[in-house]
C-alpha cells in the first residue's frame, strides 16, 4: 500500500469524488458477501466450527446475511450472534454516556472459529474493542475479520481477512453503509464532511 | 444522570433505558467471566450507616463487575464512630478523588443533603422512611419480566397492590413514584395505623378490603413489618395481623393465575408472608434479588460511564 499523504490520499490513488453517490448498490453488496462467504468456506474447509458474530449495529444484519450465504453453500446451520463493544471502547470516558446494544453470543465459543463481521473498517479501534470483548466471553480457536468496506486510515495494527471492497477515502469523507434491515435500502455512499 | 436520589428524578424514557440496559447486564451474571471494563479507573464508595446485606452486596458486585474499585465504609469502624460528622467524612473522601457515593442512612432526606456537599455523584440506597429508588427499579425489572413471560404485556396498565407496613417503608414511596411514571395503577392496603401520613396525596388508591384487592391485582407486593422501627404496638397481635393483612396460603389461591408475588426482603416468614406464598411458583422474591445486581450495574453505567451530559 502506498504511503498516505496527510489527508489520506496519494497522487496515484485520489480519494473518491463526492458526487460518486452510489459506490455499491444492492447487487454489489450481495456479490461481495457471496464472494467473502465462498472465501471463508474454502479457507476453513467447510463451515464446521464456525460462529458468525456481527458487531453492533450494521455488522449484525451483515452477519445474518453472511451466515445465510454460508449455510446455502454448505447446507449447514451456523450459529449467528451479535457483539456490542460500547463498554470496551477506549474513548468511553471521553464522551457522554453511550447507549449499549445487545450482545447475544452463543453459549460456548471455546475452540470455535469466529468470523467477526462489520460494515466499515476504518481506524481499527472497534475491532480491538471487539477482540477485548471476545476475550471475556471465551477462548475461540481463531478469530477472522470480514468487512464490507475497508476505507483505510488504520490507527492500530489490524488487518481484515475478508474484504468486500477497498475504498480510497480521505479522512474528511464519510462512508455510509445503509442496509435494508435497518435503513430500508442497500447502499454504500461516500460524502464530504468530517467523519464522526 | 449526575445523582439518583429519588424515583421521581427519572422520566419514563430514562426508566426504560435503565431497565433495557439491565437486561443486557443480567446476561453478564450467567457468564463464566463476570466482568465488563466500562468503569475501569472509577472509584465507588458504599457508605452504609444502616445494616444491609442484599443492597450493599449487590451494589458492591455491580461496581466490581463493571471494573470499578469499590470500597465499603460503615458507621462503625470509621471516623464517624469517633464523632466526625457525616459531612466531614464525605468531604474527606471526596477530596481523595472518589467518583460516586452510594449512601444508606436512617435520616429521611439525608442523602439529598449529602449530594449538595460533594463533587462526586450520589446514589440513594435508602434514606430513612423516605426513598430507595434502585429497589423500585429492580422490582419493576422483575415484574416486567414476569408479565412478559405470562404474555400480559408491560407494566403499563397493570395493577400493583402494595400491602403491609407502609408507614416505615421507603420502598413503597419509590415504588409508587416509579410505577406511576411507568403507567401502572398502584393500590395500597395496610392497617390504618401503618398507613403513612399524607398517603391520600400520593395519587395511589388506598383500599380497605385486602381480600378483594388481591383478587384484582397483577402483582401483590408484601412489605416487611419493621419491628425494629416500631416504638409501640401498631397492631394488637401478630395473629390478628396475619388474619387481616398476611399473604396466607388461602389468599394466594384467590390471585389471578398470571399474578406475581413480590417481597423486597428480608422477609418475616409466617407474618406478612406465608412460606407457601414466598416459595410459590409465581413468587419473584429471588428474581428480585438477582435483578438487583443487573439494575445497579445499569444505573452505575449510565451515571459514570461517560463524560458530560448526553
Amino acid at each position: 500500500m502506498p504511503a498516505d499523504s496527510p489527508d489520506g490520499a496519494s497522487a496515484s490513488n485520489p480519494p473518491i469524488a463526492p458526487d460518486d453517490a452510489g459506490i455499491l448498490d444492492d447487487a454489489e453488496i450481495r456479490r461481495s458477501l457471496s464472494r467473502m462467504a465462498h472465501e471463508i468456506v474454502e479457507e476453513n474447509h467447510g463451515t464446521g466450527n464456525l460462529v458468525v458474530l456481527g458487531i453492533q449495529t450494521r455488522g449484525v444484519p451483515l452477519a445474518r446475511r453472511m451466515a445465510e450465504q454460508l449455510n446455502q453453500i454448505e447446507q449447514s446451520t451456523i450459529p449467528v450472534g451479535s457483539l456490542d463493544i460500547t463498554m470496551y471502547r477506549d474513548d468511553l470516558h471521553r464522551n457522554p454516556t453511550r447507549s449499549v446494544g445487545q450482545t447475544d453470543v452463543p453459549r460456548d465459543i471455546d475452540g470455535k472459529v469466529i468470523v467477526l463481521v462489520d460494515d466499515v473498517l476504518y481506524t481499527g479501534r472497534t475491532v480491538v474493542a471487539a477482540l477485548d470483548a471476545l476475550k471475556d466471553l471465551g477462548r475461540p480457536e481463531q478469530v477472522k475479520l470480514a468487512v464490507l468496506i475497508d476505507r483505510g486510515h488504520r490507527q492500530v495494527p489490524i488487518q481484515p481477512d475478508h474484504v468486500g471492497r477497498v475504498l480510497r477515502t480521505s479522512r474528511r469523507q464519510r462512508v455510509t453503509v445503509e442496509l435494508s434491515e435497518t435503513d430500508g435500502v442497500d447502499r454504500v455512499t461516500v460524502i464530504e464532511g468530517t467523519a464522526p | 444522570m449526575k445523582h439518583l436520589l429519588s424515583a421521581a428524578d427519572l422520566s419514563f424514557h430514562e426508566i426504560i433505558e435503565i431497565l433495557d440496559l439491565a437486561e443486557e447486564m443480567h446476561t453478564v451474571q450467567s457468564r463464566p467471566i463476570k466482568k465488563l471494563p466500562a468503569l475501569r479507573g472509577k472509584t465507588i464508595i458504599n457508605m452504609f450507616f444502616e445494616d444491609s446485606t442484599r443492597t450493599r452486596t449487590s451494589f458492591e458486585l455491580a461496581g466490581k463487575w463493571l471494573s470499578a474499585d469499590t470500597l465499603n465504609i460503615s458507621g462503625k469502624g470509621s471516623a464517624v464512630s469517633k464523632g466526625e460528622s457525616m459531612k466531614d467524612t464525605m468531604l474527606t473522601l471526596d477530596s481523595m478523588g472518589v467518583d460516586a457515593f452510594i449512601i444508606r442512612h436512617s435520616g429521611s432526606g439525608s442523602v439529598h443533603q449529602a449530594a449538595s456537599w460533594v463533587k462526586a455523584s450520589v446514589l440513594n440506597a435508602g434514606d430513612g422512611a423516605h426513598e430507595h429508588p434502585t429497589q423500585a427499579l429492580l422490582d419493576a425489572f422483575a415484574m416486567r419480566r414476569h408479565f412478559r413471560e405470562q404474555g400480559v404485556g408491560d407494566l403499563d396498565g397493570r395493577t400493583i397492590l402494595i400491602a403491609g407496613d407502609l408507614a416505615h417503608s421507603r420502598v413503597v414511596r419509590s415504588n409508587v413514584l416509579l410505577l406511576h411514571t411507568l403507567g401502572a395503577t398502584v393500590q395500597l392496603c395496610a392497617p390504618p395505623t401503618l398507613l403513612p401520613a399524607g398517603v391520600q396525596y400520593w395519587g395511589a388508591e388506598v383500599l380497605d378490603d385486602f381480600d378483594a384487592a388481591i383478587e384484582g391485582a397483577d402483582a401483590v407486593m408484601m412489605l416487611r413489618v419493621q419491628k425494629e422501627r416500631m416504638s409501640s404496638a401498631f397492631f394488637p397481635s401478630e395473629r390478628e395481623y396475619i388474619d387481616g393483612w398476611g399473604l396466607t396460603p388461602q389468599r394466594i389461591t384467590t390471585m389471578k393465575p398470571t399474578a406475581a408475588i413480590c417481597h423486597p426482603g428480608p422477609m418475616n416468614r409466617g407474618l406478612e408472608i406465608s412460606s407457601a406464598a414466598a416459595d410459590a411458583a409465581n413468587s419473584l422474591v429471588l428474581d428480585q434479588v438477582s435483578a438487583g445486581v443487573a439494575v445497579r450495574m445499569s444505573v452505575l453505567y449510565l451515571m459514570l460511564g461517560g463524560e458530560g451530559e448526553k
